[in-house]
């Protein structure tokens, strides 16, 4: 026991230190202040390190943001975002207050609720007061004020936005032959049996498919929106299983194995093991085609009803040591440089969070200018957005997918 | 300059040594598990837990799969290391003392340096659907897609006991080897050829049990391993449900607060579970040993037993060619544009995936150095004060302190590492890169013990003898005659204990809090992604760097004596 | 009062040697400088721990009382390293890591400090013993005799106050045995060195041709 605490003591002591330009429960507002704070700090900026491209481009925004600020940049690697969490509950638990270890977090949706109801998260409000939030598409985009039903409340800073997108070889697969909803697509996998199949959630991806299918398979999508009702529960999602169990029987290695991820799913496809993917980010297959990891013939298509869509944001812990750099370092990403090079698929893909409308006229002329790629849908041909599901949602049908399939029964 | 002085300075030393040996060891293991233990039965006053009690085991237990995971890493853990100890048994006795082993120890070392990881994505891009094996026999049999067929992941952990045994049968191989000469093969082996006894019978007999007295904690160390292993059971090992360890993982990074108390109680399941397969395997022994001596005394001889041999020779052929392959499969990746099925090379050949890698290589390199060179350096300072004891009193130690040494491999790591993670964060303290060298010293000192202790001992006592009478302090002893004429296997084990140091993955993880990125933790990190390219560039630099590594160690001590035939065995 | 010759040579007094129970050796013996004194005995009697004893290298596992003075000196009271009892084994034990010249100049005690100094003192013994120009030399090209030569050398420039000797000529061939004993002893004589050889040849003894003690095993030994 003794030893116990003699660990939250140290922690204690070790958290009084390091100059502040704003106190902890105020909302930025001094910038200047807030810049000349943020020289010489280092900025450990936690996000998925599974992608070279995305890795490419944080390597640059930490080049900038060094030359413009003085601030160090570092991309902490993760594999999973829920690890950086983890990390915050554990400095929370040791009782480490500031000075905590991250400092700039890529979330959104479960682990952002997750945060926001621990309370581990910086001062509401912070995120509508950076410089560039006047770019921000709030009017277009609703999922950049709610993340996944779950107000964000300025607790985290929209940095680009996602849409499922499903993605074929032209080669292998005739066009025309290619679903329109979800039902249309069990019926494709009967059709071709052994060529389809999702990553096995907690993978986001595969997640976000069950979502998708719920989306179109539940008697009721409004209830959706809402927290999940115990009560009816089952009922809610027994179409859903209905439809996974049809579809396991005819999926990829007769659904007792999936693939890990999108990146897992591309070389499947690369490989003609699976005949249609998906991503969430549409930019995906124009991206693989460039690196040498698809075929050039590979062709993107999505739902006429509706396929589900999301922001994704940075977010900054309320124990941050270098707070001042991560506010500067979430403006910078919201700059309509940043996001330019970001939605430009020579370096990213990802759809922009600004407003076209809202933009200086170079900027807006330098985003019309963006070649997208071959096998890249246009803005206008990326059909509806299905709002996310509330968070609830997700938890839960995880949840029920891990005991009906993943139990080892 | 008092000479007495300088004999006590030494013994001072080398007595400071093995205590500091000891606390390095056993403090981390024992304020790891007590981090890990506290918060399983509810206390993590931070988190709400304040009072003991069984609620969280409960909450485990209930959890959906917790049955198949503790099944599943039961048996892997058991049948991997059964059939590693049997394929090492049975190649032993066959063919110790035989060219055909000479040759093999020079093909076999080099997996021992190479990363589980590396290893286990070579084997992935070997016989995956869409794998190489199958690229190859198919124009002759016309497929032209993957065929659907479920060989890695499977429910079973075949695949993952796969890459178990090509990762496990090398290690207890060489450990056996280091053994060997402490019994005299040649005569036994003249012996029972002379009463009829089959090869490997004969060996069995006369020679296994001591044999094997001397390899059991390695083979421990294999067990625990291969029961609580992450890295292998995520890229080979089913995932519906995963193995227990995989499982933990998953619970240690889960958003959910609750979880962390479910991960220690997953945790010290994980031990339990491992104990039980070295409890079980502990009455296996003993049963073995029954049937060993009713066979023995029975008389049977299995004259003809040779047959088995030339099965482990093809056993242990394919492990050296599937690992080899793999590592050429991962070099291959590594420089491949569009490579489609069934092609058997890639469309073109382009340095893109190490270009674009190579810039962002650098910092985690030099920090894997670093931590490496440093944990290493540390280590062998430690051991040589050990040895220097042991030479000083005369005393070894013996099978306690041989324990000792094997204890942090035979403590599943996943268990004490996660509690270690609390009390850095705990300390307060800003110096990740020092606790994170400590937490490797507790890996990386072992090996580098085990591997210099019998060339230590093997040294003639009598050099040093002569020294002295020469009329040499202890010290000077030490520097002038004894580190000198060891140079090699000193550097053969600082070499050891860089590949160890280079290959930690879940303790790098939790203790360098992802701010310290190193080699390994890059390579897992970008495996997610799942590029094949990319993770041939990154399992590429894993291999390596131990293969530098060993070849510095190797051509050191050629160099510095070059002109002393005597020193180049 | 002790005469010259007791001050010089090597006195080994009431020493007695044992493993657990049994009792290895127990000798008195004065040896005057440049004589010899042979211990024989049969393999495994423990006839070398006498040896160890008086260097300093008894395995603790051995308990051993009595007194060892070497020209006046509690050889006893001295750590090992400044006993300066020069020792001969059945191998040259050459250190392989070093020149010929090296593994003797390794031997000169400290007080000579330069290293030209030492270099030549090497060289010069060398050439004394017909290894003149072998300085250079790796040990390991060396003949058996020849290794023999720098081993003998080596102790030598030691300045030594005894010289052990633990069955040095063993392993020659019958020839370089004979060439080996003369040279050796002459040597040792020459430097008025009191000796101890451990040897269960009677032809070593006879070249010796001081005294000879005998050890006999407790319970009537094997031979």
């Amino acid at each position: 026991m003794r030893f116990m605490k003699a660990i939250l003591a140290a922690g204690l002591i070790a958290g009084i230190s390091g100059l502040q330009a704003i106190a902890a429960d105020a909302v930025p507002k001094d910038w200047p202040a807030i810049e000349k704070a943020a020289s010489g700090q280092t900025v450990y900026f936690n996000a998925w390190g599974g992608s070279e491209n995305i890795n490419a481009y944080l390597e640059w925004v930490g080049g900038e943001m060094q030359a413009r600020y003085g601030v160090t940049v570092v991309q902490v690697k993760l594999d999973d975002t829920a690890s950086a969490v983890a990390k915050v509950i554990a400095e929370k638990a040791a009782g480490k207050n500031a000075g905590g270890s991250v400092d700039l977090i890529w979330i959104n949706g479960e682990n952002f609720v997750s945060m926001k109801q621990q309370g581990l998260l910086m001062t509401p409000g912070w995120a509508t007061s950076l410089p560039n939030w006047r770019y921000v598409d709030v009017e277009n985009q609703p999922t950049i004020l709610t993340d996944f039903t779950e107000p964000t409340e300025g607790l985290e800073s929209p940095w680009g936005g996602a849409k499922m997108v499903f993605f074929y070889d032209s080669a292998r697969t005739d066009a025309a032959s290619l679903p329109d909803n979800a039902v249309q697509l069990l019926d494709w996998a009967k059709a071709h049996p052994g060529r389809f199949s999702y990553p096995a959630p907690p993978d986001f991806v595969g997640s976000s498919f069950l979502k998708q299918v719920l989306s179109e398979v539940i008697d009721d999508p409004a209830r959706l929106a809402r927290p999940v009702d115990e009560q009816r529960f089952e009922r809610d999602v027994e179409p859903l299983f209905a439809y996974l169990d049809q579809l396991h029987a005819v999926a990829w290695r007769s659904g007792k194995a999936f693939p890990q991820n999108y990146p897992d799913m591309k070389q499947k496809l690369a490989d003609g093991e699976l005949d249609i993917i998906f991503a969430f980010n549409p930019a995906e297959a124009s991206a693989g085609i460039r690196a040498g990891e698809l075929p050039d013939t590979v062709r993107s298509f999505t739902f006429s009803g509706g396929t589900l869509g999301n922001t994704h944001f940075v977010a900054i812990p309320y124990n941050a040591n270098a707070r001042e750099g991560a506010l500067l370092t979430a403006n910078f990403l919201l700059s309509p440089e940043a996001q330019l090079r970001k939605q430009d698929p020579a370096h990213w893909g990802d759809p922009t969070v600004l407003a076209m409308s809202k933009l200086p006229q170079a900027d807006r002329a330098a985003f019309a200018a963006l070649d997208l790629g071959v096998a890249t849908l246009t803005p206008d041909k990326l059909g509806p957005v299905i709002a996310e599901p509330h968070a609830s949602w997700m938890e839960r049908i995880e949840a029920e997918w891990r005991r009906r399939y993943a139990s080892g029964n | 300059m008092n000479r007495a002085a300088g004999q006590d300075a030494v013994a001072i030393l080398a007595r400071v040594a093995v205590v500091l040996t000891l606390a390095f060891l056993l403090l981390p293991i024992a304020f790891g598990l007590l981090g890990t233990v506290l918060p399983a039965f509810g206390y993590l006053p931070a988190l709400g837990g304040t009072t003991f009690g069984l609620e969280i085991f409960r909450a485990l237990f209930a959890t959906p799969g917790l049955a198949a995971a503790i099944l599943l890493s039961f048996v892997t853990g058991l049948v991997a290391t059964a059939l590693s100890l049997g394929l090492t048994l049975v190649f032993v006795a066959g063919f110790a003392g035989t060219p055909v082993m000479a040759r093999l120890q020079h093909l076999l070392s080099p997996l021992l340096a190479v990363p589980h990881a590396a290893a286990a994505f070579g084997l992935t891009f070997l016989i995956a659907p869409s794998g190489y094996l199958i690229r190859l026999v198919a124009p002759l049999s016309g497929i032209d897609r993957p065929p659907d067929i479920l060989i890695l992941n499977d429910p079973l952990g075949l695949s993952m006991i796969a890459g178990l045994v090509i990762k496990e049968t090398p290690f207890l191989f060489l450990v056996t080897l280091a053994a060997l000469p402490q019994v005299d093969l040649a005569s036994a082996r003249r012996l029972a050829a002379s009463f009829g006894y089959g090869p490997i019978a004969g060996f069995v007999y006369l020679l296994w049990p001591a044999l094997y007295r001397q390899i059991r904690f390695a083979v421990y160390a294999v067990i625990a391993y291969s029961t609580a292993v992450v890295d292998v059971a995520l890229i080979l090992g089913p995932n519906l449900p995963g193995t227990l360890a995989t499982r933990l993982v998953q619970w240690m990074n889960d958003p959910d607060l609750s979880a962390r108390f479910l991960a220690s109680a997953g945790a010290v399941l994980q031990l339990t579970v491992t104990l039980s397969v070295l409890i079980l395997w502990r009455g296996a022994e003993r049963a073995g040993g029954r049937l060993l001596r009713f066979c023995r005394d029975g008389g049977f001889r299995f004259a003809h037993d040779g047959a088995l041999s030339i099965l482990s020779l093809i056993s242990v052929g394919a492990i050296g060619g599937t690992f080899f392959a793999g590592i050429g499969l991962l070099a291959l990746w590594s420089v491949a544009g569009l490579w489609q099925f069934p092609d058997l090379l890639p469309q073109s050949l382009t340095l893109r995936s190490w270009m674009s890698a190579l810039p962002r290589i650098r910092d985690p390199l030099l920090t894997t150095l670093a931590i490496g060179l440093i944990s290493t350096l540390a280590a062998v300072l430690l051991s040589i004060g050990c040895l220097e004891r042991e030479t000083a009193t005369g005393r070894s130690g013996g099978e306690r302190s041989l324990l000792l040494l094997y204890l942090p491999l035979i403590v599943p790591q996943i268990t004490f590492v996660f509690g270690l993670q609390l009390l850095v964060i705990g300390s307060g303290s800003q110096n990740r890169f020092l606790a994170l060298v400590m937490v490797h010293l507790v890996f990386v000192l072992p090996y580098v013990y085990l591997s210099l202790a019998e060339p230590w001992r093997a040294l003639d006592r009598r050099y040093e003898t002569i020294a002295t009478a020469l009329g040499r302090t202890r010290l000077m002893v030490l520097l002038s005659i004894r580190l000198p004429m060891l140079l090699r296997p000193i550097m053969t084990a600082a070499a050891v204990g860089f590949a160890v140091s280079l290959g930690q993955y879940l303790p790098t993880l939790l203790i360098g809090e992802g701010r310290i990125e190193t080699i390994t933790t890059e390579a897992v990190a970008l495996a997610s992604g799942n590029n094949r390219r990319v993770i041939g560039v990154y399992a590429m630099v894993q291999t390596l760097l131990p293969f530098l590594a060993f070849t510095f160690a190797a051509l050191l001590p050629a160099f510095l004596h070059r002109n002393r035939r005597d020193m180049g065995l | 009062m002790l005469d010259d010759n007791e001050a010089a040579g090597l006195t080994l007094e009431a020493v007695d040697i044992r493993l657990g129970d049994r009792r290895l050796i127990a000798i008195s013996h004065s040896i005057a400088p440049g004589e010899v004194l042979t211990v024989m005995g049969p393999s495994g009697s423990g006839k070398s721990t006498l040896l160890s004893f008086i260097g300093g290298f008894l395995d603790p596992a051995f308990t051993a009382r009595g007194g060892v003075c070497a020209a006046g000196v509690d050889l006893l009271a001295l750590p090992p390293a400044e006993r300066r009892a020069g020792i001969l084994f059945q191998d040259p034990l050459l250190f392989p890591h070093m020149s010929v010249g090296a593994n003797v100049a390794f031997a000169i005690p400290p007080d000579i400090g330069d290293r030209r100094e030492r270099r030549r003192m090497a060289a010069d013994i060398l050439a004394d013993m017909d290894l003149a120009g072998f300085d250079d030399r790796d040990p390991a090209t060396l003949s058996g005799g020849q290794k023999a030569r720098v081993a003998l050398a080596r102790v030598l420039v030691s300045r030594p106050r005894v010289l052990l000797l633990d069955e040095p000529f063993s392993k020659l061939d019958m020839a370089l045995r004979v060439q080996m004993r003369s040279l050796v002893f002459g040597r040792a004589r020459a430097a008025r060195l009191p000796v101890i050889l451990v040897t269960h040849d009677d032809a070593d003894a006879e070249a010796a041709g001081d005294a000879v003690h005998r050890i006999v095993t407790d319970g009537g030994g094997n031979g």
